[in-house]
């Protein structure tokens, strides 16, 4: 194989897409272990919620890998890198040669040390299956217990509410959403899921699953408290699927170590998407940014680089989109400075449930939360990315109207008249 | 505070059953009418600062406006009118003359149209401009008193002439009175049909003078805008003494209208009211005049024609041979319908003569005196369409200035708030949100078409009349016929009544 | 690609472009009035007129070559058509994450909130000859449809 992909989701398709871009003809064989065409990761809550057919889960068109002339390996998985003899060991005993790798093998549940993880009712929310599995006895679950109030347990709990079943969220953080929001915005979106119903343990975590029988029968927390519940999700995280890599051998720290290029340590190896540790450009830092768009692009990029058209990888930044109950938010960068080369401003209408606040760092946008009002928010992004200078327009920046008509002439000429890349 | 006596003059009727809530006529409104009523959840208008402009009308999408006049009736008084009242009101409010713009809007005889035009009928074929040639360029400017031609060959060669391809020119509209924009749709639209606009005492902005081969400079009392580069770049210069619309006023500008751009362009200061003095202080007699004429002729080494602007007054045709005498190459004068961007209305509405009876007598005047050949006649004040130019033509001149009907093409709705700064329609104003309102281009086409259209109606009027040069109808005043004049204006226009 | 620009210097900001895409992907797209007062929710534009007077001008999707929403789309609604280079979101697919709106630099895309959350955005509604109908309809000619190449093309 003259390109190997393992991983069939963001990453993975991104990479495909972007071989070929550059190469139409050379061959490509795709591996994953999941045994699904491609599929939206993001969707599994609102296929659980019944929001979304089975049909419109998948992430690409039905014929997408014949016209791309992908050779596809489902429900395989890889067992082991060679890099070495550039061979790869397959779980049905094949050994496949390649030319380039990529690795976008995601991320995979973080699941703490607790006693009574092996009853049935014990659910990760990552995978489609996991939702399936879900599923397939929703009507015996009344209580639900989700650990993790981050954005994927938040999302199985907007589920769970349209299912009718009664929901727990135990988060170990003072607040909701501790990674995109800040209190004041934190606490907005819990009244919003508080008022669909959903309880909250803030400042707690689950110490023992409890179960009677061979099934969850409930949860004791830090504090002693008991919650009856007949399931538990787990969702405190997922960690970069790194085993393979490191295995092999392969330079690896929190997740797999690439450089602008998206290469590994091994110049024919490369890594995107939730597994890699690619460039933050606000942290200035690399970083593990578990979000799709991230994925894709990196993805995407690495695939001109495999193919031999070489383009670098700019890096990124944590960034989100995401709504609960009908309430949007669009969060990116860095979102609660604790230091004082940082300066906040914040502007809120609480009768409206509406939030914004931008920070700024040396006369740059380096994150922004908009609640409720996320109209345009990707001016802000944009400008956060190409790092622009905001100092001559920065009271405008809270402007309900913000946009171009603020920006200095040049840029927005610049901007409106040529596609520039970005 | 007392109430207010003034009633609205318009009211704006908005058809429910079409309003879309767009919210388009309350961004258009300069003068701020319609606005947004959250709390009724609709658009309100405030009558009273309507000036029927017709801009929310024309832009309104689903047509659901219609402005219709106030139909509140003042006690029935033939002589003290509800105009007369309301003029009143507004002084007796606001304490100061009363300011108006565009041209007087008092039923003044209409000349114009008591003329009829001759056609020819089996003697004298008429002619079909279609299947003929037809001339009607002109040429502005002394003409010599004979002209010796030697082996085909003039010997003696002509004074400076202007070429005009059709006897029209756009009158003075000065840059300050008009936008940039205006000012570019004129300039344009002259260049592309071969004509001439003026720039009126405003001085060239640096985007015209690509378009200065077609223009004609003015020189006012108040010298805006005027150096040698100036004189040098139109193609004739023109010494304005008056206005059709305020005949003994200088222009006046308030300094709000004066911005970057006004201020470059007439070489004053920002924010400075520019006031023309009623008289040029060096110009008390014709032969100070005579000075002025041959002072930029000098400057511009005899190579333009000058042209002296004059308001119709009461003695104009002995005014006019004195500027003919004083070495005027073209001799413009302004009837007193003509228009302004600002102008007393006192003064606007009673002072002057009316353009038909003043062109007739100075075009007399000059043929008895032997002087016609020595300068062109323009007339201007009032001309609305081509037959207007053709029986101008027929009285005795030799081209007109249209200023009125040239910012109608722009859009003008002829509201006549020109001296707010607030025109809707991007024309009479400098603020930026409106200037852009008219795009020059656009401005400029519409121009265009308007002149070769009135182009295409002369040559088939003349056709009609067996002619096929415009020279030939040049105060031909047998090819006119009264309707309803009396003895006087019959002898004053030089023509008999129809049936005669 | 051909695309539409906006000439700010000559926009008048009368927003007459957004009522005229707003119909032109309405139920009734012929009819302005059956746009607005009949369909049941209130039609949005897929144009937006930005204003900081005396500046104003329309601003829509791009079409960018390489685009961010095509990328970040977390369900593949959105894609860039090879051919024609015109980006849509099948709104079948689409979800309303709002993700293209946390991309998009030029905030060219509107939330529809009206049924299926849905983004909704410029299709270009065009045959490449013929124009789009804000083009169409700008009564000052302030927005042209043209292929500029500047930048990255
Ligand atoms: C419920 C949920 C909601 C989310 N919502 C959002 C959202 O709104 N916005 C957003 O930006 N992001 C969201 N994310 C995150 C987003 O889904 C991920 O960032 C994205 O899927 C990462 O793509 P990836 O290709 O890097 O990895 P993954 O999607 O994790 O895919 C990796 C694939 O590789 C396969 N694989 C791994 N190891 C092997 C092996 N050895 N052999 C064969 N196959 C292997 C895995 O089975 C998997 O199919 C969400 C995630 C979840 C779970
Ligand atoms: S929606 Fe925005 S990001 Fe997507 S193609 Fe259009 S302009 Fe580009």
């Amino acid at each position: 194989m003259k390109y190997l992909v393992i991983g069939n989701s963001a990453a993975g398709i991104g990479t495909i897409e972007g071989i070929r871009q550059v190469d139409p003809e050379g061959s490509i064989m795709l591996i994953s272990d999941e045994p699904y065409h491609t599929y939206s990761r993001p969707l599994i809550s609102y296929y659980l919620a019944g929001k979304v057919k089975p049909e419109k889960m998948y992430y690409r068109e039905p014929d997408f890998y014949e016209k791309l002339n992908v050779n596809l390996r489902l429900g395989v998985k890889v067992e082991e890198i060679h890099p070495d003899e550039k061979t790869v060991s397959l779980s049905t005993g094949e050994i496949v040669k390649y030319e380039t790798l990529m690795l976008a093998t995601g991320g995979k549940p973080i699941i703490p040390e607790m006693p009574g993880l092996q009853f049935k009712g014990v659910f990760s929310f990552l995978k489609w299956d996991d939702v399936k599995d879900i599923e397939a006895n929703i009507n015996k679950y009344n209580k639900i217990v989700i650990i993790g109030a981050g954005l994927i347990g938040l999302k199985a709990a907007e589920a769970m509410v349209g299912l009718e079943v009664k929901v727990t969220v135990v988060e170990l953080a003072n607040r909701v959403l501790s990674a995109i929001l800040d209190e004041e915005a934190a606490e907005i979106v819990q009244r919003t899921l508080e008022d669909k119903g959903v309880e909250f343990s803030l400042n707690n975590t689950v110490k023992e699953i409890q179960g009677s029988g061979d099934k969850v029968s409930g949860v004791l927390l830090q504090d002693n408290t008991e919650l009856e519940c007949d399931a538990v999700i787990i969702a405190i995280g997922v960690s970069p699927n790194k085993d393979l890599a490191t295995e092999a051998g392969l330079a690896v720290n929190r997740g797999i170590v690439v450089d602008d290029y998206l290469r590994t340590n091994y110049p024919d190896i490369y890594a995107a998407g939730d597994v890699s540790e690619g460039y933050d450009i606000l942290y200035k830092q690399r970083r593990v940014l578990p979000i799709l768009p991230n994925a894709y692009r990196q993805g995407y990029t690495a695939g001109h680089n495999m193919a031999g058209q070489e383009e670098r990888y700019h890096g990124g930044f944590g960034m989100n989109a995401i709504s609960f109950f009908g309430l949007p938010m669009i969060t990116a960068g860095i979102i609660k400075p604790d230091s004082s080369e940082f300066t906040e401003m914040i502007e809120r209408d609480s009768t409206k449930r509406n939030y914004r606040k931008i920070v700024l760092r040396d006369n740059k946008l380096v994150g922004f939360i908009a609640l409720n009002e996320v109209d345009r928010a990707g001016i802000l992004t944009g400008l956060m990315e190409k790092e622009i200078d905001i100092n001559t327009f920065k009271d405008k920046l809270l402007y309900k109207d913000f946009g171009y008509a603020h920006l200095p002439k040049e840029y927005r000429q610049e901007q409106l008249l040529g596609v520039i890349k970005l | 505070m007392s109430i207010s006596m003034q009633l609205p003059d318009y009211l704006v009727e908005r058809d429910p059953n079409r309003c879309i809530k767009c919210k388009v006529c309350v961004n258009q409104c300069a003068n701020e009418v319609h606005s947004w009523d959250e709390d009724i959840d609709s658009v309100i208008a405030a009558e009273e600062k309507c000036v029927n402009c017709h801009r929310c009308v024309t832009y309104c999408p689903t047509r659901a406006l219609k402005i219709r006049r106030n139909p509140t009736e003042y006690k029935e008084n033939s002589y003290w009118n509800a105009r007369t009242i309301r003029g009143i009101d507004r002084q007796a409010e606001g304490g100061g003359v009363l300011l108006t713009g565009m041209g007087t809007d008092r039923p003044i005889p209409i000349y114009w149209d008591r003329l009829f035009l001759n056609a020819s009928q089996v003697t004298n074929p008429s002619i079909d401009p279609l299947r003929e040639p037809m001339e009607i360029k002109t040429y502005l400017g002394s003409k010599p008193d004979n002209v010796i031609i030697k082996d085909g060959k003039l010997i003696k060669e002509l004074p400076p002439q202007l070429v005009l391809d059709a006897p029209i020119m756009f009158g003075a509209l000065s840059f300050g009175a008009i936008s940039l924009s205006a000012v570019k749709s004129l300039a344009k639209a002259a260049t592309d049909c071969g004509i001439m606009w003026n720039t009126g005492e405003g001085g060239l902005h640096r985007d015209a003078y690509e378009y200065s081969k077609n223009c004609i400079v003015q020189v006012a009392s108040g010298r805006f805008g005027v150096d040698a580069e100036y004189l040098n770049a139109g193609a004739a210069i023109e010494i304005k003494i008056g206005q059709g619309a305020k005949p003994g006023i200088g222009g006046h500008l308030p300094g709000e209208k004066v911005g970057e751009e006004v201020s470059r362009t007439r070489m004053i200061p920002i924010g400075s009211d520019a006031i023309s003095p009623a008289p040029h202080h060096d110009i008390y007699s014709i032969e100070d005049l005579r000075q002025l004429i041959y002072a930029l002729k000098e400057a511009t080494r005899y190579t333009k024609p000058v042209s002296v602007k004059v308001s119709a007054v009461h003695n104009v045709a002995a005014i006019a041979s004195g500027i003919v005498r004083a070495g005027a190459d073209i001799v413009a004068i302004d009837g007193v319908r003509g228009g302004t961007g600002a102008a007393p209305l006192r003064t606007r509405d009673s002072v002057g003569i009316p353009a038909e009876l003043a062109l007739a007598s100075v075009d007399s005047r000059l043929r008895q005196e032997g002087i016609r050949n020595q300068a062109s006649l323009v007339i201007a004040g009032g001309i609305r369409n081509s037959s207007d130019v053709v029986k101008a033509i027929a009285l005795g001149a030799d081209a007109c200035y249209i200023g009125t009907a040239a910012l109608i093409t722009m859009g003008c709705r002829m509201c006549q708030t020109c001296y707010t700064g607030k025109c809707n329609w991007g024309i009479c104003t400098q603020d930026p949100k409106l200037v852009k309102r008219l795009n020059p281009e656009i401005g400029a086409q519409r121009l265009a078409n308007l002149i070769h259209a009135w182009s295409h109606e002369i040559k088939e009027l003349l056709g009609g009349m067996g002619i096929n040069a415009l020279e030939s109808l040049r105060g031909n005043r047998l090819m006119l016929r009264g309707v309803g004049l009396s003895e006087t204006e019959y002898r004053i226009l030089g023509i008999l009544p129809a049936g005669e | 690609m051909k695309r539409v620009y906006a000439r700010e210097e000559v926009c008048a900001g009368c927003k007459l472009c957004e009522v005229y895409c707003a119909t032109a992907h309405s139920e009734y797209p012929n009819s302005i009035l059956k746009a607005f007062l009949k369909q049941e929710t209130r039609p949005i534009a897929r144009i937006l007129v930005e204003v900081d007077q005396p500046l104003s001008f329309a601003l829509q999707c791009r079409h960018c070559e390489e685009a961010n929403c095509t990328q970040a789309c977390i369900t593949g609604a959105m894609t860039k058509n090879p051919e024609t280079g015109i980006v849509t979101n099948d709104e079948s697919r689409c979800v309303g994450c709002w993700t293209c709106v946390l991309v998009c630099p030029y905030g060219a895309i509107k939330r529809d909130e009206t049924g299926h959350k849905v983004a909704s955005k410029c299709d270009l509604c065009s045959n490449n000859d013929t124009n789009p109908i804000c083009v169409e309809k700008c009564p000052n000619n302030a927005l042209i449809f043209a292929e500029i190449s500047r930048g990255g093309e």
